[in-house]
C-alpha cells in the first residue's frame, strides 16, 4: 500500500512539469525558446496565494466546482498503475476512472454556465457535445484491453499485458492504443479538438469554461486539468505499453519501474508535442468524423481480438 | 404488516375525500396517510428481503373459477415494493406542501382519493398471485393514472389531449398483455388455472410458435407502458401534463410495474431458451435508450425533458434484462459447463433491478424539483428561468443531486447501476459466440454513448434553470418552496445518495430476486466493496465519495471568506438575459450531429416523437379511420336491417356448430 501511495504522490507532482513539458515541446518546435518546464509550478504557486474573484451571479456551484475537480482527479489517479502494476484498484476500475474524469467535466461544464456570461454557455454547450462523443471510442479501447485480462481492473490489465509478449497481441494492442489516443486527444482538449493556448472566441472550448476563474480557484482548475492529462498519458504508458513496470513492491524492481515510467512518459509528453504541432485545430462539426474513426480502431481491436484470440 | 400496507390507502382515500371542502387537511389525510403506507410498505419489503421470508393475505373472490386472489411478497415483489414504496415516500412529504399550488383550482378530495387509489393499485400490481386480479389492478392503476394527469384540466386544457393519447396507449397495452397471458393460460397442463404459481415455467409446454407470440405480445403490452421506442409517444405527453408530484410518481414508479411484469412472465413463466429473444430486447432497448436521450436534449420544457430521459432510462432497465436472458439462454445449454455465464445472468438482472430503484428515486427527486420551479416562479419554460440556484438554494442542491445520479457520477446510486450494467455487457466475452462477441461491445457502446449524451441534457437542464442570471421577471422574483416540499426532496436525495455510496449494503438485497428467478446467485462482494462475480472487477462506492464528499466540505467551509465578487466580464456589452446561453442552443451542436437519427422535419422539430408520429401512428390512424368507414356502412339506422343481421349471424352460427 505504501508503495501504492508512493506512486500516487508521484503522479499528483510530476502533473504540472508534464503539461510544462508539453508547451516547450511546442514551443520549439514553433521556434520560440518558450518558458521553462518547472513555469507552471510557479504559475500555480502565485495563482493559488491569490484569493478568488467571483461573479455576481454565480452560486454556490461556482464554489465548489474547484475542489469538486481536484479531489475526483486525484481520486482517479488512485486507480492507475504508475511504477508498480497494481494501484488502489479495488477502489474502482476503468469504469470508475472514466466516469470519475466525466464528473470533472460535468462539474466544469455546469459552474461555466454559472457565471452566465455567453463564454461560459459556449465552452460549456462545445464540452458536452464533445464529450457526447467521445464516450463510446473510449470505453470500446478500454473494453480492448480489459479482453486480454478478463478484467477492468487497471492493475490487472497492466500486470497481464506485460506479463505477454508484445507480438501476441498484435494487431489489437496498437489499434486499442490508437483508439486510446485520439480521445485522449478529444478528453484533454488539445489540438485538433481544442486548442489548449488559444483564448480566441470562436475557437476555444475548455479556455472558455476557465474564464470566469481567478485566484486559487484558477490554479485549482488549472491543477486539475494538468492533472487529469498526466492521468490519461499514465493509463496509455502503464496500460497499453505496460512493459517495464515493476511486478512487485521490491525497492530494486520499483527504481527501475520509476525510471522506465519516468523515460516513458517523457517521450509520450514529446509524442503529444509533436502530434499537437502537426495539425491544424478542426473544424468543430468536423471532430464526429475523427472520433467515429476512434470507435472504429477500437471496434476492429475487439474484433480482431475474438477473432484471432491472444495467444 | 402488508394488510396494513393495503388499508392505509382505502383510509386515506376515503377520509381525503370526505374533508374535501378543508383543502389543507385534505391534503394532509389524503398524503399523510400514503406516507404511512409507503414507509410501512418499504419496512416490510427490507424485512422480506434481508430475512428471506415472505408475507400475503388472501382476498375474498366471487367467482372460484378465476382462481384464489391473494397478495404475496416474495423476493421480486419486495424488490419493486421497496421501489415503489420509497419514491412514494419523499413524495408524499413533498406533496402535503405541493398541494398548496392548487388549493381553490382543483378538488383536494380527489387527488387524495386517486393517489391513493393509485399507489394502492402499483402495490397490487406487484403482489397479486393471481392473473385476472394482476389485470384488474393493471387497468385499475392505468384509469386512476389517467385521471390523475387531467387533474388540472380546468387550467391546462392540454392535459386533456395528453391523457386520452395516454388512455388509448395504455388500453392497446392492456389488450396485448392479456393476450399474452390467454397464451399461456391456455397451454397449461392439466386444470388450467389463473394463478400465477400454474403459469410458471408453462413455456416449456407451449408450442414454438406460440411462445413466441406469447412473448412479443408482453414485450409490445408491457412496453408500451415503459415507453419502449415507437411505442413512447404518449409518454412526454402525459407525464409531464400532470401535476408534478404524480409526473414524480408516473414517471419514477409506475413505469417499474411494468418492468417487473415483464421479469415475472419472462424469466418465470416462459423461460426463455432461445437467444434472439434476448438479442431482440436489447436492440429495441439499445434504441429506446438512445433515442430517448437524444430527445431529452430538445425542446425548452424542462418537465418534458425528464420525461424523455425515462424514456431512456426504461432503455438501459431492459438492456440488462435482455442481457439476462442472452446469458441465461446460453446457460441452459448446458448449465453444468457455463455456471459462470449463470452468475453473469444474475448479475445483468440484480444490475437491471438495480436501475429501477435508482431510477424511481432520482426521477422522482428530479420530478419533484421540476415541480418546485413553476411553483415558485410559474413557469416550466427553461429559457424563462434561470438564476434560481441562488434563490431557491435547497431546491437546487437537490435537483443537483438528482442530475448528477441521472449523469452516473459516482458514487451516486445511477453509478452503481450503470457500473453493474457495464460489467455484465463487459463480460459476454466468456460467451464462444462470435455474432455475440461483435454484438455485445456494440450494447456497451450504446449504453455508453446514452450515458454521455443523458450527461449533456442534464448540464442543460440543471445549468439553464438554475444558474446564470433570471431570464424572466418571473425568475428574478422566485422563493424557495414551503418546508414539506423541501423535506420530500431532501429525503429522495439523500436516498439518491445512500443508495450509491452505501450500495455495498444492498448487496444481498439485490441477489435476492435474481436466485429466486432464475434460480442462481452470484457474489457480489463482502464488506465495502462490490465485486462482479469471480472477483474480476471491484469497486467500493464508499471510496470514491469518501474524496469527492471532504472537497465539498471543504469548499463550503472556505466559501465563509471574505471574496470579492463583481459583476461577469462580457467584453463590455451590457449584461442581461441575452448574453446568456438558451436551452436550445446548449444542445444545438449535439441535436446538429445526431439529427440525421430523429430526422427533424424542416427546422429542429420541438420533440422528436414528431418522426415515429408521422411514419407510423398517423398511417395505423388512417387506416383504422378508413377500415371503420367501411364498417359504418352496415349501420343504416333502421331495425329491419338490424333484424336481418342477427337472423344471417343465427343462421350462420347454425351452419358452422351444427
Amino acid at each position: 500500500v505504501i508503495a501504492e501511495a508512493l506512486q500516487w504522490a508521484l503522479l499528483l507532482a510530476i502533473a504540472p512539469a508534464v503539461t510544462g513539458l508539453v508547451r516547450k515541446t511546442k514551443a520549439r518546435l514553433q521556434g520560440r525558446s518558450g518558458p521553462p518546464v518547472l513555469q507552471p509550478y510557479r504559475d500555480l504557486r502565485k495563482m493559488f496565494a491569490k484569493p478568488p474573484v467571483v461573479s455576481e451571479d454565480a452560486s454556490w456551484v461556482t464554489w465548489i466546482t474547484p475542489y469538486a475537480c481536484v479531489a475526483a482527479v486525484a481520486g482517479a489517479a488512485l486507480l492507475v498503475p504508475v511504477a508498480l502494476s497494481s494501484s488502489m484498484s479495488f477502489m474502482g476500475d476503468m469504469i470508475a476512472l472514466i466516469y470519475l474524469l466525466a464528473t470533472v467535466r460535468m462539474f466544469t461544464a455546469l459552474a461555466a454556465l454559472d457565471a452566465g456570461s455567453t463564454f461560459g454557455g459556449m465552452g460549456s454547450s462545445r464540452e458536452m457535445y464533445i464529450a457526447a462523443i467521445v464516450e463510446p471510442a473510449m470505453l470500446m479501447s478500454v473494453l480492448a484491453v480489459a479482453l486480454v485480462a478478463g478484467s477492468t481492473s487497471l492493475a490487472s490489465v497492466s500486470a497481464a499485458i506485460s506479463s505477454m509478449d508484445a507480438g501476441a497481441l498484435v494487431p489489437m494492442l496498437p489499434l486499442a492504443a490508437a483508439a486510446f489516443c485520439i480521445a485522449l486527444l478529444a478528453e484533454n482538449s488539445r489540438i485538433p479538438f481544442d486548442n489548449p493556448a488559444t483564448h480566441l472566441e470562436l475557437t476555444m472550448v475548455h479556455e472558455a469554461m476557465l474564464l470566469e476563474y481567478s485566484g486559487r480557484h484558477l490554479a485549482m482548475m488549472e491543477y486539475a486539468s494538468m492533472l487529469k492529462l498526466t492521468v490519461f498519458l499514465a493509463v496509455l504508458v502503464s496500460v497499453f505499453v505496460p512493459w517495464g513496470i515493476a511486478p512487485s513492491a521490491d525497492a530494486g524492481q520499483l527504481a527501475i519501474g520509476v525510471a522506465v515510467f519516468i523515460v516513458k512518459i517523457v517521450t509520450f509528453s514529446v509524442l503529444l508535442a509533436f502530434a499537437e504541432s502537426a495539425r491544424a485545430k478542426a473544424r468543430l462539426f468536423k471532430l464526429p468524423d475523427l472520433l467515429a474513426m476512434a470507435f472504429i480502431l477500437a471496434l476492429l481491436a475487439v474484433a480482431s481480438y475474438h477473432m484471432l484470440g491472444a495467444a | 404488516m402488508l394488510l396494513a400496507v393495503a388499508a392505509l390507502p382505502l383510509v386515506g382515500a376515503a377520509a381525503s375525500a370526505a374533508l374535501n371542502s378543508r383543502p389543507r387537511a385534505s391534503a394532509a389525510a389524503g398524503f399523510g396517510a400514503l406516507g404511512v403506507s409507503s414507509a410501512l410498505g418499504a419496512a416490510l419489503a427490507a424485512l422480506v428481503l434481508l430475512d428471506g421470508g415472505s408475507a400475503s393475505i388472501q382476498l375474498r373472490n366471487g367467482i372460484p373459477a378465476l382462481g384464489t386472489f391473494s397478495l404475496a411478497v416474495d423476493a421480486l415483489s419486495a424488490f419493486f415494493l421497496l421501489v415503489i414504496s420509497l419514491s412514494t415516500a419523499c413524495v408524499s412529504i413533498y406533496s402535503i406542501g405541493y398541494m398548496r399550488s392548487y388549493e381553490g383550482k382543483a378538488s383536494p378530495g380527489a387527488m387524495g382519493l386517486l393517489v391513493n387509489v393509485f399507489f394502492l393499485s402499483m402495490v397490487v400490481v406487484v403482489t397479486s398471485t393471481n392473473a385476472v386480479l394482476y389485470l384488474i389492478a393493471w387497468e385499475t392503476m392505468s384509469l386512476s393514472s389517467w385521471l390523475l394527469v387531467t387533474y388540472d384540466h380546468g387550467h391546462d386544457p392540454g392535459s386533456i389531449k395528453a391523457g386520452n393519447l395516454y388512455l388509448v396507449m395504455t388500453h392497446i397495452g392492456t389488450a396485448l398483455i392479456t393476450l399474452g397471458l390467454i397464451a399461456m393460460w391456455s397451454c397449461q397442463a392439466g386444470d388450467r388455472s389463473f394463478d400465477f404459481s400454474a403459469f410458471v415455467g408453462v413455456g416449456g409446454l407451449m408450442p414454438e410458435l406460440l411462445r413466441t407470440a406469447a412473448f412479443l405480445l408482453l414485450l409490445a403490452g408491457l412496453g408500451a407502458k415503459m415507453g419502449i421506442v415507437p411505442l413512447h409517444v404518449w409518454l412526454p405527453e402525459a407525464h409531464p401534463a400532470a401535476p408534478s408530484n404524480i409526473s414524480a410518481l408516473m414517471s419514477g414508479v409506475m413505469v417499474k410495474t411494468a418492468a417487473y411484469m415483464l421479469i415475472r412472465t419472462v424469466l418465470t413463466f416462459l423461460e426463455p431458451t432461445e437467444a434472439w429473444w434476448g438479442l431482440l430486447l436489447m436492440a429495441v432497448a439499445c434504441l429506446t435508450a438512445l433515442a430517448g436521450a437524444i430527445a431529452s436534449l430538445q425542446g425548452r420544457d424542462i418537465k418534458r425533458a425528464l420525461a424523455y430521459s425515462t424514456v431512456e432510462n426504461m432503455g438501459l432497465i431492459l438492456v440488462g434484462l435482455g442481457a439476462c436472458m442472452v446469458f441465461r439462454a446460453y446457460y441452459v445449454m448446458d448449465p453444468a459447463a457455463n455456471a459462470f455465464l449463470g452468475e453473469l445472468a444474475a448479475l445483468s438482472l440484480a444490475a437491471c433491478m438495480y436501475h429501477c430503484l435508482a431510477h424511481s428515486l432520482f426521477k422522482g427527486l428530479l420530478f419533484m424539483g421540476a415541480g418546485a420551479v413553476p411553483f415558485a416562479t410559474g413557469t416550466r419554460d427553461m429559457d424563462r428561468l434561470g438564476g434560481l440556484a441562488k434563490r431557491m438554494r435547497a431546491t437546487s442542491v437537490c435537483f443537483f443531486v438528482g442530475a448528477l445520479s441521472l449523469a452516473a457520477v459516482p458514487p451516486f446510486n445511477g453509478f452503481v447501476s450503470e457500473w453493474l450494467l457495464l460489467q455484465s455487457l463487459l463480460m459476454a466475452r466468456s460467451i464462444a459466440d462470435p455474432t455475440l462477441n461483435l454484438l455485445m461491445p456494440a450494447a456497451l457502446a450504446a449504453v455508453a454513448v446514452t450515458g454521455a449524451i443523458a450527461a449533456a441534457g442534464m448540464v442543460r437542464v440543471f445549468g439553464i434553470t438554475f444558474l446564470g442570471r433570471p431570464r424572466s421577471e418571473e425568475a428574478s422574483r422566485a422563493k424557495e418552496v414551503p418546508a414539506a416540499m423541501r423535506a420530500g426532496m431532501i429525503a429522495a436525495a439523500v436516498l439518491c445518495a445512500a443508495t450509491g455510496a452505501l450500495s455495498f449494503l444492498m448487496a444481498p438485497m439485490m441477489m435476492e430476486a435474481p436466485s429466486q428467478i432464475i434460480g442462481i446467485s452470484a457474489d457480489l462482494g463482502d464488506g465495502l466493496t462490490l465485486r462482479t462475480p469471480g472477483g474480476l472487477s471491484s469497486l467500493t462506492p464508499l471510496a470514491v465519495a469518501v474524496p469527492l464528499m471532504a472537497a465539498v466540505l471543504l469548499a463550503l467551509a472556505l466559501s465563509r471568506r471574505r471574496q470579492a465578487a463583481v459583476p461577469t466580464w462580457d467584453c463590455g456589452t451590457p449584461l442581461g438575459p441575452r448574453n446568456e446561453y438558451t436551452s436550445i442552443g446548449h444542445s444545438q451542436p449535439l441535436v446538429k450531429v445526431l439529427s440525421s437519427f430523429y430526422r427533424p422535419h424542416s427546422r429542429p422539430a420541438p420533440d422528436g416523437s414528431r418522426t415515429y408520429w408521422r411514419l407510423i401512428y398517423a398511417p395505423v390512424i388512417s387506416g383504422i379511420t378508413w377500415v371503420s368507414h367501411k364498417i359504418a356502412l352496415m349501420q343504416r339506422g333502421s331495425v329491419q336491417a338490424y333484424l336481418a343481421y342477427i337472423f344471417i349471424v343465427l343462421l350462420v352460427l347454425l351452419v358452422v356448430l351444427r
